[in-house]
């Protein structure tokens, strides 16, 4: 299952693949990773059909976590990928805001890994 | 001769008034009163005694004499020398005929008529002298009375000194009294303006909490992620261990060193902007020190960003930076250039934020800063794309307590405390480039001196 991390903090992504290391050894998940919401687009034009789950940090410089979910519902709905939004900030217009735009699910930072190791195995499943 | 005794009795009196001798010369104004009493006695004698004629004769010469020798030798009867030369002919030709009269009669009869020719010049000469004495006494008097209504003027003029010299001393009483009050008012100000420039600091930095959290926030959450991850990473290494896989062994430890030096640079992260507020807070650290400049200018950046994005979650701008890599450390009080950075940002959030809920999601907020080494100094350029400053408050905003912004939500002094900063601290310039609705660019010139 193909994953994309989009953050603009560059170090979350050793702790991604580190969390994961035997997920990524067996070949469970794989992870790409883009630094902002334009470059997560950019990286969409290309493999839309490959990327089952996007997890997006909401609060980034440039274009929003929130910019980036609207513009996936609008452009590759028919892809029906999975968004999971992630935010520093856990209050509730952010939480009210990503889920009115079409979030599946809300996570907060720090984020908890062996809860999203679980969500992810849930798609995984159901997918 | 009855003038003999007429004469004595006007000199005795005269004498008597013009000297006041009652008063000031009460010895002298006895023998004066006996003479003239005296000479009263002499007089109707003379008038009724005829035998007795010759010898008061005789007697008011001698008295005549008398007197006139006191009178010009005297001290005390200088002031009355002219009547007595008024009437020394007189008094002579009378006593000559007298004379004559008694050693030659006959002579005397034959010469009768140029005696009382004499006699009658003396009395003119008396008329005379005693007209001009009088005229000059009058003249004297009139001096006198001038000088004594000088002497009134002059004690008007002191009464009118003193006066004046009191009604100064309360006049200048007064003045100091107030120009103490206002000393103590002065002091009042400026402790106040201690005070406000105090907590305009505090407000600045209540606006900075939230964007600081933030900035503490992410550096902990790596900490806190990267140590949990790396205890994992240990368990599964031992596994590795048991199994004898010791080449993955090797890339977990690769792994865990450098998580380790991710949580030392998170820590670091964390601990420096700790630092960074405390610096924000303090109060009057004049030292300048030398300063990276494009290090601040990023730093303050973000924590603006942050601290706006705190009040408006879902604010989100482009922030664009433009530093020049060949910028020398200038020396300047770090935290009050932070606050003037800050301070500017904050505004430039602010008006892309009031730009954007005109404008809608067509719209983009941006702010950029840029620095440039620039002939003798270093110039910091910070430009938003928001709503502008209109040309009527573009002179203004600089003022202190001048705002925009609704009550309660700004101070009034950023402005107005970073124009003392650029210019007053540091011998700087500050200047503004704005179109309404469209951008406002501030251009901070640093001299590095």
């Amino acid at each position: 299952m193909k994953i994309l991390v989009v953050d603009d903090e560059a170090d979350i992504q050793p702790l991604f693949l580190q969390h994961f290391r035997k997920e990524l050894r067996h070949h469970d998940f794989e992870f790409d990773f883009a630094l902002s919401g334009e470059e997560a687009l950019e990286y969409l034009k290309g493999n839309s059909l490959e990327v089952v789950l996007i997890l997006s940090d909401i609060n980034m410089p440039g274009m929003s976590g929130i910019d980036l979910l609207s513009k996936i519902r609008q452009d590759y709905n028919y892809l029906s990928p999975v968004v999971m939004m992630i935010t520093a900030y856990g209050d509730e217009e952010n939480y009210k805001q990503a889920m009115e735009k079409g979030a599946d699910d809300f996570l907060t930072k720090p984020l908890d890994f062996n809860l999203l190791k679980e969500k992810l195995k849930k798609v995984m499943n159901n997918g | 001769m009855n003038f003999d005794y007429i004469l004595l009795l006007i000199v005795f009196s005269y004498l008597r008034r013009a000297l006041q001798s009652k008063i000031l010369l009460p010895k002298i104004d006895k023998y004066l009163a006996i003479g003239f009493w005296f000479s009263i006695v002499l007089l109707i004698a003379g008038f009724f005694l005829k035998f007795t004629k010759e010898i008061n004769a005789w007697i008011a010469h001698a008295m005549l004499f008398t007197l006139i020798y006191f009178c010009l030798t005297q001290k005390e009867f200088k002031s009355v020398k002219s009547f007595i030369y008024s009437i020394l002919p007189f008094v002579v030709v009378n006593f000559i005929e007298d004379c004559i009269e008694l050693i030659n009669s006959p002579f005397h009869d034959e010469w009768n008529n140029y005696f009382d020719t004499a006699i009658f010049f003396s009395i003119v000469w008396f008329f005379a002298m005693f007209f001009i004495t009088r005229k000059q006494r009058k003249e004297m008097e009139k001096e006198q009375l001038k000088a004594i209504e000088f002497e009134k003027e002059f004690q008007q003029s002191e009464i009118l000194k003193a006066k004046l010299e009191t009604q100064v001393a309360e006049r200048t009483a007064e003045i100091l009294g107030q120009k103490e009050k206002l000393q103590k008012a002065l002091d009042k100000l400026k402790t106040t303006q201690v005070q406000l420039i105090q907590s305009e600091k505090m407000a600045s930095l209540g606006e900075l909490t939230a964007g600081i959290a933030h900035e503490i926030q992410n550096p902990l959450n790596f900490v806190n992620n990267f140590s949990e991850v790396s205890s994992e990473l240990l368990d599964e290494m031992n596994e590795e261990i048991v199994k004898g896989d010791f080449e993955e062994v090797k890339n977990i430890a690769i792994d865990l060193k450098k998580n380790l030096e991710k949580i030392n640079f998170h820590g670091k992260r964390a601990d420096s902007i700790v630092k960074g507020m405390l610096q924000h807070s303090r109060i009057g650290n004049n030292v300048k020190e030398p300063t990276n400049i494009n290090k601040l200018a990023d730093e303050y950046l973000r924590l603006a960003y942050h601290g706006f994005r705190a009040k408006d979650k879902s604010f989100n701008a482009d922030l664009v930076t433009d530093f020049d890599e060949n910028l020398p450390k200038i020396n300047v009080l770090t935290q009050e250039i932070g606050r003037v950075l800050l301070n500017l940002f904050t505004n430039a959030f602010y008006a892309t934020h009031q730009k954007q809920k005109k404008s809608g999601e067509t719209y983009k907020p941006m702010v950029s800063v840029k620095t440039e080494l620039k002939g003798k100094g270093i110039e910091i350029t910070v430009k938003d794309n928001g709503i502008g400053i209109p040309e009527a408050i573009k002179d203004k905003i600089m003022q202190p307590f001048f705002t925009t912004k609704p009550t309660g939500e700004g101070t009034g002094l950023g402005l107005s405390l970073s124009y003392d900063i650029i210019v007053k601290a540091h011998g700087g310039t500050i200047t503004i480039d704005s179109r309404e609705n469209d951008y406002t660019v501030f251009t901070i010139f640093l001299p590095t001196e």
